[in-house]
């Protein structure tokens, strides 16, 4: 078995107001220098053998199709 | 002659579909429940997705109603001219399903938002919005947490260019949709998502104005005239 891990994040011209108001909020908890957040989904797929070739395509047809909108999102895939 | 029949669709977590098939029979038409694990369309004349929480938004709003085995029926239907209008979390289905352009994103506040909403009607050859004058200035509610309509630069200027932005709001943009869009169409006019509710604003007793009552008359004028 082995694990694939994919992320997903907005597009960088999408508006992310979830990674703003953590941004905002850290200049108040002390936290200094940092000049952006961007919030995003991981995801951690479980498959039945090991992760080659054809696994990885079955988890990047898995994540074009359900866990990321191609119009708002791009997503990456690793191993783990 | 028998009424026109509509059909409003029940996902897990729809809220608005008895409101929505109340908005239907007011307007003279018969509302028919489709059921969203069936995969009949039970020869209905259009389709209605209701506002809601379909999954529980779990994943992205819509992402995974989109798949419903009614959904696979509905698509197809869609393309060849079949009516659909989503509203809400409908609209939210039809971009999640390609059926509409776009995206709909966390409203920019990240509050909840639930007021009554003043648009303008900016499309009047849609299927749903033939009723109206185009300019015409309406109030209907609008209720939700996703409504922030995005698209990138050329799908905008398409839909701008092409007259396809159905409504806009007025006064205050209540979630940061490019534009102030509140709704649109696809080429074809047939099928309309609109973020705002034109269902909870169908008569005066329960609704802050019976503005939302054109969009289910269009659809019936146009029906009975087919």
């Amino acid at each position: 078995m082995a694990r694939v891990v994919v992320d997903v994040m907005l597009k960088p011209e999408i508006l992310d107001p979830q990674g703003q108001a953590i941004a905002r909020k850290l200049p108040q908890l002390g936290f200094e220098g940092i000049t952006g957040v961007r919030q995003g989904k991981r995801f951690e797929v479980e498959v039945d053998g090991p992760a080659d070739a054809a696994a990885l395509g079955r988890v990047r047809k898995i994540a074009e199709t359900l866990l990321a909108n191609p119009v708002i999102e791009t997503f990456e895939l690793r191993v783990e | 002659m028998s009424p026109a029949r509509v059909g409003v669709i029940t996902f897990p977590g729809s809220l608005d579909d008895r409101d929505a098939a109340r908005a239907v029979r007011i307007a003279g038409a018969e509302p028919v429940p489709l059921w969203h694990a069936d995969h009949d369309l039970q020869g209905v004349d259009a389709v209605v997705l209701p506002g809601g929480f379909s999954y529980g938004d779990y994943l992205r709003a819509g992402a995974i109603a989109r798949f419903a085995p009614l959904m696979a029926e509905l698509v197809p239907a869609a393309h060849a001219g079949l009516p659909v209008l989503g509203i809400c979390n409908g609209f939210q289905v039809l971009c999640e399903s390609h059926l509409l352009p776009g995206a709909l994103l966390p409203n920019a506040g990240l509050h909840f938002v639930c007021r009554d909403q003043r648009l303008r009607i900016d499309n009047v050859a849609t299927a749903w919005t033939s009723e109206y004058a185009k300019g015409q200035e309406v109030v209907v509610p609008i209720k939700n947490m996703d409504g922030c309509f995005t698209a990138d630069a050329a799908t905008l200027a398409e839909l701008e260019s092409s007259g396809r932005v159905v409504a806009r709001y007025l006064d205050v943009n209540p979630n940061g949709s490019l534009g102030d869009i509140a709704g649109i169409t696809n080429e074809a006019g047939n099928v309309v998502g609109l973020m705002p509710h034109p269902e909870h604003a169908v008569e005066s007793l329960t609704g802050p104005t019976t503005d939302g009552l054109g969009f289910f008359t269009s659809i019936v004028k146009r029906l009975v005239n087919a």
